[in-house]
């Protein structure tokens, strides 16, 4: 963080910021907002208009070949209820706009209606496939605003989970990009090896998915008898499966020929874009919150910021692929280091006592029934907490009145604004390739529409 | 220094009623973080003042109805509360600093400049802004609604609006009351 009376602007970063943009090529590409943009600034109802009546189609001017395609919500390589207008010309995608929506059902208006404890259980639902940073960037700005600091335990345990979770995240994007590209086999294996990790989630948190596990305080439990031999387990299991993916994937000629050079994006591209994550990354730039801005004990560990080169759909699955074998470094290390202590603040504020107390103490007793009737109350103010998730940087930012529910909150979901990049992705590319630019992009529709 | 300045300080101060400025706008900490409190007709300046000092990402633009929360404590002297805020966050990558915007937005007149044009990937987090809340923004190339329905009435995350239940009837229990 900075200081608040420290205004440091000066001419050195002005000229070194003007030289790293010309490094990081134009973003005029992006800026454009009229009819020569990538992005099909076109609305459902101007639409219908310009289909006009289905039994008696507009003629329009023969010498325009364009027509306007429609794509999804529910098609099988749009990840969800994506749903895509696309310009054609022939087989080419001229202009595109993502239209989203489809899942919305009001997670943010439902989150001012629960306690703080009952939180996580609806932003766990929003990033089906790494539920448990939702939880994170929440817990993170509850306890950022009650000012609290949990146990080092309760640290490591939520590293430890997350790695997984970014693990099993990125293993799910192996086997749908693998069958988006017609490696139909990779589904079976992606998913096997998803399921391997799901298992220790189930024996940790007693769910495969939408765990509810890390809560504001801590962790809902402390890991289980024989973790370590069900990490290790994993940590011996999935490398040689990852060099079974590098045969199968990374090696193969049919394979490379569909991503490389499909979506191309220059890091100012991006930049402007607002994308994060492994979008971000695939154009060379290593920005990545676990180094640059470190949170829980990331500043402890070593690990590698995995970039590409070209920024096309290729380098961003390369990215993922080598990020699954960083996360399983962490990992390791994380059973060195991991300390013994307490899995949740002992604040009887914050987390309900210990079961065996409420027996012996009657104010450990109304502890408990306030916490879980009224829930606990949490300062005045706002804040924002940012976590790195397998697709970018979530934020929550969180508005509190003082009372037991959150005035306000928003999720700042990597997926929502990475979809931004679709349409510049897609622009003059093939609509074959466009199912290659959805899948690298990997968004997980459950946050889009939250 | 010599003493007798220290004693002519509080009579400079006065003045400045506001407190800190930076980027010529108020500021304060909220929990470790820098919040800049710009007005609706400052806004634009600020984030291009941002932009030039090295805030290279338009993290996050938001907004929050502030209709059921009289009395706020956490906003500078000088700034008067609205109903509406808009929230924008801004990083820089070099300096590894993030600033959070927070302008007051009236009832009455519920605008605030575009900043597609400075960050073009403030397009959907503004649409969703205008949609979720009703914050209209100025001068945005497709100002529409992007997760409720086109033909939607209202702005769900308003105060005023209800949470909504679906009724639910069981076999032979009496109806709701």
């Amino acid at each position: 963080m900075t200081d608040v009376t420290n205004p440091a602007v000066d001419e050195a970063t002005d000229e070194s910021a003007g030289e790293s943009a010309a490094h990081l090529g134009s973003a005029e590409r992006v800026l454009r907002r009229d009819d020569s943009s990538a992005v099909l600034r076109l609305s459902e109802a101007e639409a219908a208009v310009l289909a006009g009546d289905p039994n008696d189609p507009p003629t329009g001017d023969a010498g325009d070949q364009r027509m306007i395609l429609n794509m999804g919500p529910s098609h099988p390589s749009t990840h969800g209820v994506l749903r895509l207008m696309l310009e054609m010309e022939g087989e080419t995608v001229l202009r595109s706009k993502p239209v989203i929506g489809y899942l919305h059902t009001g997670m943010e208006k439902t989150a001012e209606d629960l306690t703080y404890l009952q939180g996580p259980t609806n932003v766990t639902r929003m990033d089906y496939a790494a539920p448990l940073f939702s939880e994170l960037a929440f817990s993170l700005a509850v306890e950022q605003l009650l000012d609290i600091e949990v146990p080092s335990r309760a640290t490591w345990i939520r590293m430890l989970m997350c790695e997984l979770n970014r693990v099993s995240s990125h293993l799910l994007f192996q086997a749908t990009n693998g069958m988006d590209l017609g490696a139909v086999s990779m589904m079976i294996y992606g998913w096997r090896e998803r399921e391997e990790v799901l298992r220790f989630f189930e024996k940790v948190t007693g769910l495969r998915m939408n765990h509810n596990y890390i809560r504001p305080g801590g962790v809902a439990a402390d890991l289980p008898d024989g973790w370590r031999e069900d990490v290790r387990r994993l940590l011996e299991l999935i490398p040689p499966r990852l060099d079974e993916y590098d045969t199968l994937l990374t090696g193969q000629p049919i394979f490379r020929d569909r991503l490389q050079g499909v979506g191309v994006m220059t890091p100012a591209e991006a930049l402007a874009l607002s994308a994060t994550g492994p979008i971000l990354r695939s154009t060379g730039y290593a920005w990545d919150l676990r180094r640059d801005q470190p949170y829980l004990a990331y500043d402890e560990v070593d690990f590698d910021v995995i970039v590409g080169t070209h920024g096309d759909s290729f380098d961003r699955f390369a990215i993922r692929l080598n990020e699954i074998r960083e996360s399983l470094r962490i990992v390791e290390q994380i059973l060195d280091l991991i300390p013994n202590g307490d899995f949740r603040i002992q604040d009887k504020k914050v987390t309900p006592p210990p079961r065996a107390r409420i027996d012996e103490s009657m104010e450990a007793l109304i502890h408990h029934f306030k916490i879980f009737t009224e829930g606990f109350h949490v300062p005045e103010g706002e804040t924002y907490a940012a976590v790195e998730s397998p697709r970018g940087e979530l934020g929550c930012y969180l508005v509190s009145d003082g009372g037991p529910k959150p005035y306000r909150m928003h999720i700042r979901g990597p997926s929502f604004v990475n979809l931004q990049t679709l349409p510049h992705l897609m622009e003059g590319g093939f609509i074959a390739d466009a199912v290659a630019v959805i899948s690298s992009v990997d968004p997980i529709m459950g946050e889009v529409d939250r | 220094m010599s003493k007798e300045p220290v004693v002519e300080e509080p009579v400079v101060e006065e003045p400045v009623a506001s407190g800190p400025t930076r980027y010529g706008v108020p500021v304060v900490e909220a929990t470790g973080q820098i919040v800049l409190h710009p007005e609706v007709d400052q806004w634009l300046d600020t984030v291009r003042a941002l932009q030039a000092d090295g805030f290279c990402m338009a993290i996050d633009v938001t907004a929050v109805d502030y209709s059921a929360h009289p009395g706020r404590t956490d906003l500078p002297e000088g700034v008067s509360p609205e109903r509406f805020e808009v929230v924008a966050s801004f990083i820089d990558h070099a300096a590894g600093r993030r600033v959070r915007l927070r302008a007051q937005v009236s009832e009455t007149d519920p605008v605030v400049p575009s900043l597609f044009d400075l960050f073009p990937g403030t397009e959907a987090m503004e649409r969703e802004a205008w949609d979720l809340v009703g914050v209209a923004f100025d001068g945005h190339p497709d100002h529409t609604r992007i997760l409720m329905p086109e033909d939607w009435v209202g702005h769900p995350l308003r105060r005023d609006v209800a949470i909504g239940a679906i009724p639910v009837q069981f076999k032979d229990a009496p109806a709701a009351r």
